[in-house]
């Protein structure tokens, strides 16, 4: 039986479509993401899997449990940790692990302990009877990752876990993560806009924008899947006339796209292409200011497959974008 | 059980941590009485009265020493001699004086002719409760000159005895009902309705909807420790206040048992009040702007601070649905008589009835999902 079995799940507010008929699932034990920028319908699928937004067409099974007719068996089976900081700022950390333990109904002998190995494999045990308001962003994540997994749940979802909090704290969260996988047999569903976190962290991606589903695979099969297995970025001196048509013709090249001197090549033969862009160069007088070979990314894979950049789709104003305090239609 | 139990748990440690909460929910009805009490319950005095006798004799003299008297006595007023008619009401125009007394010229041929003897109080009626303390004192001393030298040995007409069965109750200790409702219902109101609603404005409430927690036990969670947290505020108002307000017997077991009874009813009519209203409310700003209204709609009409009896029709109606009027009505019996459950029964049936119907339906509200 699959963790979480998607099928055709449709939710709409007004007129607007959040997500739009979106099936796939989720192997048991995998850590499976959700990348997209923000108004891609995510944060809404996943509401709807942890139950917290009814769908208006389709259905899931969480667990094997359906989520619109079975909710409280998926409540029982999952645990959550949501986009908006949800650990109570006036308790303590270890009062927020004891609070939600009782609302699981984890008998006392079992929660004490389960509390001790969590704050343990979260690294706040000495935080255990600070209050919450006076922790970072980072550590509330941890005690929230903690409160999420105390009642030994078999399926963990986080909707953008490390949204807001600095580099550090972030692969902080990373490693916490792949920690609490490799000790617990847990299955992970995790909301991202960031690729380095699902390429990093996720066994699949599925790429959703606009609320649709545009691509599902391992992040190394996805690069894969696209044109141009290296992405030369160069900026020269001067561009003639036809500078991109000429390095079109180069060897290997499949897709130039420049702008202001700066030129990101996709090509199947980065060494050789390389080699042609510092003769093409030299023969047309013009300077090599920088070169750099890069893999091809999570953001070109987003690129082929929405026709627009990861980071530029980020930036767009998005006026239906509702965020955490979405409601109704 | 356990569950409704976690969230009363962690509604009352979250109010453990945090004093200006429980700070202002007691202080400032506990100001507001002692303000309020000591501003409107005591008696008028040092009414400046401008007597002007345009008579000069004998009865008219006697008339002044009566105002004399007054003035010396109870000190209500405190007389100024003017000569000139015109200069006394020009200055009770411009409120130097409070009332001018006229003794007119041909007063005292009138007593002793007894054909309709009249004095003149001319007054600034823009303040009623001079105006009718001022009237009052000098009808009570005109009654005293009306006295005859000699009376019957057997009265034949007809008097009035007033005997009041209870002791003095100065406006303070009547004004101690309704202060011990505005504490509860400020502990419901920010330590319930505002909180709640912070708290689902940011997101706090989605971790509790992925919990295994049913609707009902969330319900009852939130509003049992609501009503736990308001309890506590009245009780505390009430042993302050009855200490401040000078209650007899304050800590009369009995009474503090019925007292208890009253106010646990009156929370959680409160309590589902606030619910009712708050169910399905998102934005943070609502419940404090909603807060102030409520706060005069209900205290004011109930009786709190005057008597139903001179409100307006429409008052009325707002006073007959309020809850407020019934909690206040049970706490004056109870603080004020020293009366049984007896006296209260109805307030408290009608509380009881307006909890079970507003939490039902705040219930039917409450929305399990996003």
């Amino acid at each position: 039986m699959n963790a979480i079995d998607v099928r055709g799940i449709v939710k709409k507010f007004g007129d607007f479509t959040a997500v739009n008929g979106i099936s796939f699932t989720v192997e048991t034990g995998e850590i499976f993401g959700l990348l997209g920028p923000n108004g891609a319908g995510k944060s809404t699928l996943i509401r709807m899997l942890v139950t917290l937004l009814t769908p208006t067409a389709g259905t899931a099974l969480v667990n094997g449990f359906d989520i619109t007719k079975q909710s409280d068996g998926v409540r029982q089976s999952i645990g959550v940790i949501a986009q908006a900081m949800t650990s109570d700022l006036e308790l303590s950390v270890e009062e927020n692990l004891i609070i939600f333990a009782k609302l699981y109904g984890v008998p006392r002998p079992r929660r004490e302990r389960l509390i001790d190995e969590l704050l343990e494999a979260v690294e706040l045990t000495q935080w255990r009877k600070a209050q919450v308001k006076n922790l970072s962003g980072g550590m509330r994540r941890r005690v929230e990752i903690a409160r999420g997994l105390v009642h030994e749940p078999r399926i963990f979802f986080l909707d953008e876990p490390t949204t807001g909090l600095d580099p550090v704290s972030r692969v902080a969260v990373w490693e916490m993560l792949a920690k609490i996988k490799r000790e617990r047999e847990l299955t992970i569903l995790i909301t991202t806009h960031y690729m380095d976190e699902a390429d990093k962290l996720c066994d699949r991606i599925a790429i959703v924008d606009h609320g649709a589903l545009k691509a599902l695979d391992s992040p190394i099969k996805l690069k894969a899947s696209i044109p141009g297995r290296n992405t030369l970025e160069v900026s020269f001196s001067a561009t003639p006339p036809g500078w991109t048509e000429l390095l079109e013709r180069l060897p290997g090249v499949e897709s130039v796209v420049g702008e202001d001197h700066v030129f990101r090549i996709g090509t199947t033969l980065g060494p050789a292409t390389t080699m042609a862009v510092m003769e093409a160069a030299a023969g047309a007088g013009i300077a090599v200011q920088s070169l750099s070979v890069q893999s091809t990314t999570l953001d070109d894979v987003f690129v082929h497959y929405t026709g627009r950049a990861l980071r530029d789709a980020l930036q767009e104003a998005n006026p239906l974008d509702r965020g955490p305090l979405l409601r109704r239609a | 059980m356990g569950r409704t139990w976690a969230i009363i748990e962690r509604e009352l440690r979250r109010f453990r941590r945090s004093p200006v909460l429980i700070a202002i929910s007691i202080v400032m009805p506990i100001v507001q009485l002692v303000v309020l009490g000591y501003a409107f319950g005591g008696n008028v005095k040092h009414l400046k009265l401008a007597i002007v006798d345009q008579d000069h004799g004998v009865p008219a003299i006697k008339v002044r020493e009566l105002a004399s008297a007054a003035s010396s006595g109870a000190h209500t007023i405190d007389t100024v001699d003017y000569a000139d008619q015109g200069q006394a009401i020009d200055d009770l125009r411009n409120g130097r004086v409070n009332g001018v007394l006229t003794i007119p010229p041909e007063f005292s041929r009138r007593v002793l002719t007894k054909n309709e003897p009249r004095v003149a109080l001319i007054e600034d009626n823009t303040d009623g409760f001079v105006s009718v303390a001022l009237a009052g004192t000098l009808g009570g001393m005109l009654a005293a000159y009306n006295q005859p030298a000699t009376t019957a040995r057997i009265a034949s007409a007809t008097t009035l005895d007033v005997v009041e069965i209870y002791p003095y109750v100065p406006y303070l200790q009547y004004l101690l009902p309704g202060s011990v409702v505005m504490s509860i219902f400020m502990m419901v109101m920010i330590g319930g309705g505002i909180i709640f609603i912070d708290d689902k404005a940011r997101g706090l409430h989605e971790g509790y909807l992925v919990t295994p927690i049913k609707k009902l036990e969330l319900v009852a969670g939130f509003n049992i420790s609501g009503t736990i947290k308001a309890v506590l505020a009245g009780m505390f108002l009430i042993i302050i206040g009855s200490v401040i307000a000078g209650i007899p017997n304050a800590f009369d077991p009995m009474r503090l048992l019925r007292l208890f009874v009253v106010v646990v009813v009156t929370a959680f009519a409160l309590i589902s009040l606030m619910f009712l209203l708050m169910v399905r409310v998102s934005d943070p700003m609502l419940p404090r702007a909603v807060f102030g209204v409520l706060n005069t709609v209900l205290y004011f009409p109930s009786g709190a601070v005057y008597p139903q009896q001179g409100f307006p029709g429409w008052m009325q109606v707002i006073a007959v649905a309020d809850p407020f009027t019934y909690a206040v009505h049970a706490l004056k019996c109870l603080l004020l008589k020293n009366t049984g459950f007896t006296a209260i029964t109805a307030d408290l049936t009608f509380l009881l009835i307006f909890s079970v119907v507003a939490m039902s339906a705040a219930t039917a509200l409450f929305k399990r999902t996003l």
